[in-house]
């Protein structure tokens, strides 16, 4: 066996640290958009607006029964052969839009089960006080319900930052990709691997912080 | 005025209001009571929209709505005629005591935040919660909440305050508290309609009590002759029962 080549891993660092803005800036986006989407997709599902919902529920379950890789392939190379407008997108944005679909069906269920977790009474005062729905959802419900899906929306975004790491078979050079070179050409493949698992696990691990700090300042209103 | 004819309720299928009459005028304050499961919370929850009476018309001042062809702005427009005290308080959990009542002279009547604040502090003095003006529901009795609540209904300055069994949630230590605080509303001859156990209260308070059994009104009349000389038997036997 041979030992674990310690010099030639802190000289990775660098490298693959140039590239974390990238896997942090693709999960980001796909965040950003995957909640925006899902809001709007749980709305139609609470609202159960016609026809719309029916979509929604096909959306959901397709991006939700099937794996991301496979949806990441179908999309970025299956469409094209289909669509030829699509092979204008490169890879980075497939990433983003894969991974914004893929996660924002889980986070419409979420969001959607928690806008139905919070109290009827709530509703019933926000019509007592002659509030429009709008205005209920807006000041009141949403709210509430965005304290019930923080941990669990803050969940999914650990795992898109995770998820981002598929970017590479895509042939985006983000942290994986780079570490996948950087070991192609050393044949240190374990040390470049290790490396890639433990900048993971600190973003991860950091946002875990994040979380708690988040979920207790969330909590101040509901504290006796 | 305020005038509610023919309504009638049934939830799927079982008749709940069968045809209620009722006129309320200006400063009147008027008590609802009668045995469990009789309609009288639903007869609230009606005149509010909480729940859709399947007949019937609701007037308040100028505006008359036939319930069975209520459209959304007329709705609307009843629910900002009235206000409502919940027997669970229903307080906004995200809203602090203050922001609760702030919350629809904002939203709702659109009156600038400044000027909402003020008279949400006013209002606080006035049912001893100055102190927890910044405290969420959470944090406040079953009392100070259901005071908040009452706080809440009396800053939209509706024509007409429903209030369905305020005190039945409370544990007995914070009854006493807010039927005061009621009992100072009423001083003010605020229009009340109130659904209430507290019999006593009712007889102290209302110019009018409503005795109502099996989603019909069977007896009215001001509170001697409903509490000291009812007519119908059945007011008398469920007097009997409560005392």
């Amino acid at each position: 066996m041979e030992a674990l080549d310690l010099d030639y891993m802190m000289g990775l660092v660098p490298i693959l640290l140039r590239y974390l803005p990238l896997t942090l800036g693709m999960a980001l986006a796909a965040m950003v958009l995957a909640l925006v989407l899902a809001l709007i997709l749980a709305m139609i599902r609470v609202a159960r607006v016609r026809i719309l919902n029916q979509i929604v529920q096909f959306f959901i379950s397709f991006f939700r029964g099937t794996p991301l890789l496979v949806q990441l392939f179908l999309f970025y190379y299956g469409l094209p052969q289909l669509m030829p407008a699509f092979s204008a997108i490169n890879g980075v944005q497939a990433a983003i839009a894969g991974l914004t679909l893929h996660f924002s069906a889980y986070m419409a269920e979420s969001i959607r089960a928690a806008i139905l977790g919070v109290d009827r009474s709530q509703w019933e005062a926000t019509q007592a006080v002659g509030m429009t729905q709008v205005q209920a959802m807006r000041r009141i419900i949403l709210p509430q319900a965005a304290r019930i899906a923080a941990p669990t929306l803050l969940n999914y975004f650990i795992d898109m930052i995770k998820g981002t790491s598929l970017a590479f078979t895509l042939g985006v050079t983000e942290m994986m990709g780079a570490a996948q070179k950087e070991a192609a050409s050393s044949f240190r493949y374990f040390e470049a691997f290790l490396l890639v698992a433990i900048f993971y696990w600190v973003v991860v691990e950091a946002l875990s912080v994040v979380q708690r700090w988040l979920e207790v300042r969330m909590n101040r209103a509901l504290a006796r | 005025m305020i005038a509610v004819t023919g309504l009638v309720k049934a939830f799927n299928g079982t008749p709940v209001l069968r045809g209620i009459d009722l006129t309320i005028q200006p400063g009147e304050r008027i008590v609802v009571i009668g045995p469990s499961g009789t309609g009288k919370s639903t007869l609230l929850r009606c005149i509010n929209f909480l729940d859709h009476a399947d007949e019937g018309t609701i007037r308040i001042g100028d505006l008359s709505v036939d319930v069975a062809k209520a459209t959304k702005a007329q709705i609307l427009a009843v629910r900002r005629r009235t206000a409502f005290v919940f027997q669970n308080y229903a307080l906004f959990a995200n809203r602090t005591a203050r922001g609760n009542i702030t919350e629809a002279l904002v939203t709702v009547q659109g009156i600038p935040k400044a000027e909402a604040t003020s008279r949400a502090d006013e209002i606080l003095r006035d049912i001893g919660l100055s102190d927890k003006a910044d405290a969420y529901p959470a944090s406040l009795s079953g009392g100070q909440q259901q005071r908040v609540g009452i706080g809440r209904a009396l800053a939209l300055n509706a024509p007409l305050i429903l209030f369905d069994e305020p005190t039945s949630a409370l544990d007995p230590e914070w009854v006493g508290e807010v039927l005061d605080l009621m009992r100072r509303i009423a001083e003010q001859r605020q229009t009340m309609l109130i659904v209430t156990h507290e019999m006593q209260f009712a007889r102290e308070i209302a110019d009018r009590v409503i005795f109502m059994e099996g989603g019909r009104i069977v007896e009215e009349g001001p509170p001697s002759q409903i509490f000291d000389a009812p007519r119908d038997p059945r007011t008398q036997e469920f007097l009997r029962r409560v005392r």
